[in-house]
């Protein structure tokens, strides 16, 4: 096995590049290990959605049993939540969604150009996702509703608020995408970092309609 | 993206080497010291409170040097106190337990064991341990902040932690907080480069079930960890905006439910003992065939075994709350889930047995130690049942009876199992023998001591004595049992002095003890057999490849009764 010869396009394609192997780093015969072939940053970073899904879950179970303890809610001198907005609002990341599949399969046929467009306006609508979500924050604290009001408005602006900071730390991962692929870092074969940029928007964007049912809908 | 366990240079400056160094082998002695020094801390904790149980309110012999509000001419009032409780079990679990048996025998051991020259991510690997040691500082700090260090329990049960009013600690319990996130992002960052590495760097012919079982107990313990500290995270962040922004989640009189703190602690807390459990056992379960000259007992039935117990520890958490008043119809279900997962421990322990059975055992300090780890933990592990079953718990709540009872499974875990995993691997990891007769004083005084401290406990929990409590005399009905009280301390103060037997012989071995050869314990697992001592940056001079389980000992036919794992049977062993 130790004679194997892999040319580096095939290696990148495997996943981590050339480094992703267990060389011997002296230059020594390439030995590839059981599953090597699964790039270790990728695979980190699923671990650590993972982990987060269950910092979101326990939001959302503090949210439910908060509620559940509650005779009214939303309580009476609250304002109610901008269900209609908000679910356009949605809309909107669930497009970005799509956007950033459109970036991926870009990418995986090597169209760089087309990679570029599809990650601008997945930028686009990530940015107009937050910023209707911050117009309405600062409408309902117009109303009277904020952190220390009431659980019912601490609550959401906890649970809701932290979504929000994962959107905008995904949008700054995205942002340094984005300079990457106007600098033509990313070809077909090493498209790690769109990639990783990628599992982590699936993820926040993945995690928000189940938010919106359960805090705005239900 | 230029994190990748292969290849790295040598370092070769001091600051690269020592201090900010991403080599595992190195790492993981940085977590040891750590966990070593945080012991004498959580050790010293120990003592001031034991003394003050026995004969409370009077001057602590060693405790003068504490300045004033915390104790006051080495008499510590009820505050400091209920500090001490805090901090000792903050301590022994999260900055003790963890770093000693993930963060130091993980880091050290995972990668040798699957053959990888590092881990998945060095650099994430530093950051880690920088990550914990901070905590620790901040942790520390907090003795000395306005108000005093957190003194709301290891637990943080809610209100008394949501709302300075109650405890008259303010930033304490904040930065105790701050702490406790700061520790669970390095155990996260450790977590993903453990499952990353054992994922992706095994070396050709290492399966998952060639793989040493200490390893299969780290990444248990990892996936355990990384699936149950989201809750409390998000626990810790509502704890916090209590204490600052004036939120309510946690108090009832602003409408929040301080319930909902234990369901988040317990729903992390439980899977936690054992994140701190399965490594210990690991070590056991490495330690166990080389010193009895034969393969472990049932490896696949172990490791299904772990799984099956670390899917059920997700459900067992109510087990903590049966006196909160949770709904009495939910008590039942979590008391059948909590029993039903001694069974799984149970098949672990009589896979150990049946492992001892027909051995040729060699008494060496390791092999008594595991046996010790084993013996002890056998009575943890029957305790718990009776925690378990609600109708016994309404009564032992609370009372020493369960400080006894998860004392014998945690000190049988992180010390006991610690100490024979340091005999064990102090060989490898600092190139000298460590003395044996020492060793085995240090065993039998432990061991012996340790039972001396907490069987007593069981008779004066089951009598009703509380827990958490600063004055014993103060209730008539406890001063009969006081006499045990004071028998209790003076054998932990013995217990806490046989440990310098240990420190002496840990640090007089690093330079005066026997030069350990490669394979002193002559095992089969890689680390052992085909690493040198000490391994070298990059740990191993070829890459080895693996042909077989990693206990393969006395199998006919062979010229020596172990056969390492890289080396193919029928050939002659290097």
């Amino acid at each position: 096995m130790a004679e194997l010869a892999v040319p580096p396009g095939i290696r990148g394609r495997l996943g981590n590049g050339a480094s992703g192997n267990m060389g011997n780093g002296d230059g020594s015969p390439y030995t590839p290990s059981p599953a090597s072939h699964i790039n270790k940053a990728l695979f980190g970073l699923l671990m650590f959605i993972g982990s987060e899904i269950m910092v979101f879950s326990g939001m959302v179970s503090s949210f439910l049993i908060l509620r559940a303890g509650t005779t009214t809610w939303p309580p009476v001198d609250q304002p109610r939540l901008p269900v209609a907005v908000t679910g356009i609002n949605t809309l909107f990341l669930l497009l970005s969604g799509v956007a950033m599949y459109m970036a991926v399969r870009s990418i995986k046929r090597g169209q760089s150009g087309s990679l570029l467009k599809w990650l601008s306006g997945t930028v686009a609508l990530g940015a107009t996702f937050l910023g209707i979500q911050g117009f309405e924050w600062f409408k309902l604290v117009g109303f009277g509703m904020t952190f220390s009001s009431s659980v019912y408005g601490g609550i959401f602006y906890v649970l809701i608020g932290f979504h929000a900071l994962h959107v905008f730390g995904a949008m700054l991962g995205l942002l340094v995408v984005v300079a990457r692929t106007s600098a033509k870092k990313y070809t077909k074969y090493d498209c790690n970092g769109v990639m990783m940029c990628a599992a982590y928007w699936f993820f926040v964007v993945g995690v928000w309609p189940v938010i919106y049912a359960l805090v705005y809908l239900a | 993206m230029s994190e990748h366990g292969n290849g790295h240079a040598e370092p070769t400056s001091f600051l690269r080497k020592y201090v900010f160094s991403i080599d595992h082998k190195v790492i993981g002695k940085q977590y040891l010291f750590l966990s070593l020094f945080m012991a004498l801390f959580g050790g010293l904790m120990a003592y001031y409170m034991r003394w003050q149980l026995a004969w409370p309110e009077t001057a602590i012999p060693g405790a003068g040097w504490i300045p004033e509000p915390m104790a006051f001419g080495g008499i510590i009032p009820p505050e400091f106190y209920n500090a001490l409780i805090t901090l000792h079990g903050t301590i022994m679990v999260f900055f003790v337990g963890m770093p000693l048996l993930l963060g130091a025998l993980g880091n050290y051991l995972v990668p040798l064991m699957i053959g990888a020259d590092d881990m998945a991510f060095p650099r994430l690997n530093m950051m880690s341990f920088w990550t914990i040691t901070t905590a620790s500082l901040v942790l520390m700090a907090s003795f000395f902040v306005e108000g005093g260090a957190a003194s709301a329990g290891w637990t943080g049960y809610a209100p008394l932690s949501a709302d300075p009013i109650h405890t008259g600690v303010g930033w304490g319990l904040n930065l105790w907080i701050m702490a406790l996130a700061l520790e669970f992002t390095s155990f996260l960052m450790g977590g993903i480069n453990f499952l990353t590495t054992v994922v992706t760097m095994r070396v050709p012919g290492m399966t998952m079930f060639r793989l040493p079982l200490m390893v299969w107990m780290q990444i248990t313990a990892a996936v355990l960890f990384m699936l149950s500290v989201g809750p409390l995270i998000a626990g810790a962040i509502l704890l916090l905006l209590d204490r600052t922004v004036g939120t309510g989640f946690f108090i009832p009189e602003r409408g929040g439910d301080p319930l909902l703190w234990q369901h988040l602690f317990w729903f992390f807390g439980h899977p936690e003992v054992y994140v701190v459990l399965l490594p210990g056992l690991g070590a056991i379960m490495e330690i166990l065939p080389v010193f009895t000259r034969r393969p472990i007992f049932g490896y696949k039935t172990i490791v299904y075994s772990t799984i099956v117990a670390g899917a059920l520890s997700f459900l067992v958490w109510a087990h903590h709350m049966f006196v909160s008043g949770i709904d009495p119809q939910i008590v039942m279900p979590f008391s059948i889930t909590t029993i039903l997962i001694s069974v799984p421990f149970a098949v672990i322990i009589f896979a150990f047995m049946a492992s001892l059975w027909g051995g040729s055992i060699r008494f060496t300090t390791p092999m008594l130690f595991a046996i010790g780890t084993i013996v002890t933990f056998i009575i943890g592990g029957v305790t718990g049942i009776f925690n378990g079953s609600a109708p016994v718990d309404i009564f032992i709540h609370d009372t020493y009876f369960v400080v006894a009872h998860f004392h014998f499974t945690l000190f049988p875990d992180v010390f006991l199992g610690g100490f024979a995993a340091l005999y064990f691997w102090f060989p490898k990891m600092f190139g000298k023998m460590m003395n044996e007769t020492l060793g085995k004083v240090h065993f039998w005084w432990t061991t012996i001591t340790f039972n001396m401290v907490f069987i007593p406990m069981f008779l004066i929990g089951a009598g009703g004595h509380m827990r958490r409590i600063y004055n014993p005399l103060q209730y008539d009905f406890l001063k009969p049992m006081q006499d045990i009280n004071i028998f209790i301390t003076w054998s932990a103060v013995a217990l806490l002095v046989g440990q310098l037997v240990f420190i002496f012989n840990f640090f007089w071995s690093m330079y005066r003890g026997k030069k350990a050869e490669d394979n002193p314990w002559e095992a089969t697992t890689l680390e052992w057999a085909a690493a040198p001592t000490p391994p070298p940056h990059g740990n191993f001079e070829t890459v080895p490849t693996v042909y077989h389980g990693p206990y393969e000992y006395s199998c006919p036919g062979q010229e020596t009764d172990w056969q390492p794992q890289h080396v193919e049977k029928g050939s002659v062993a290097a």
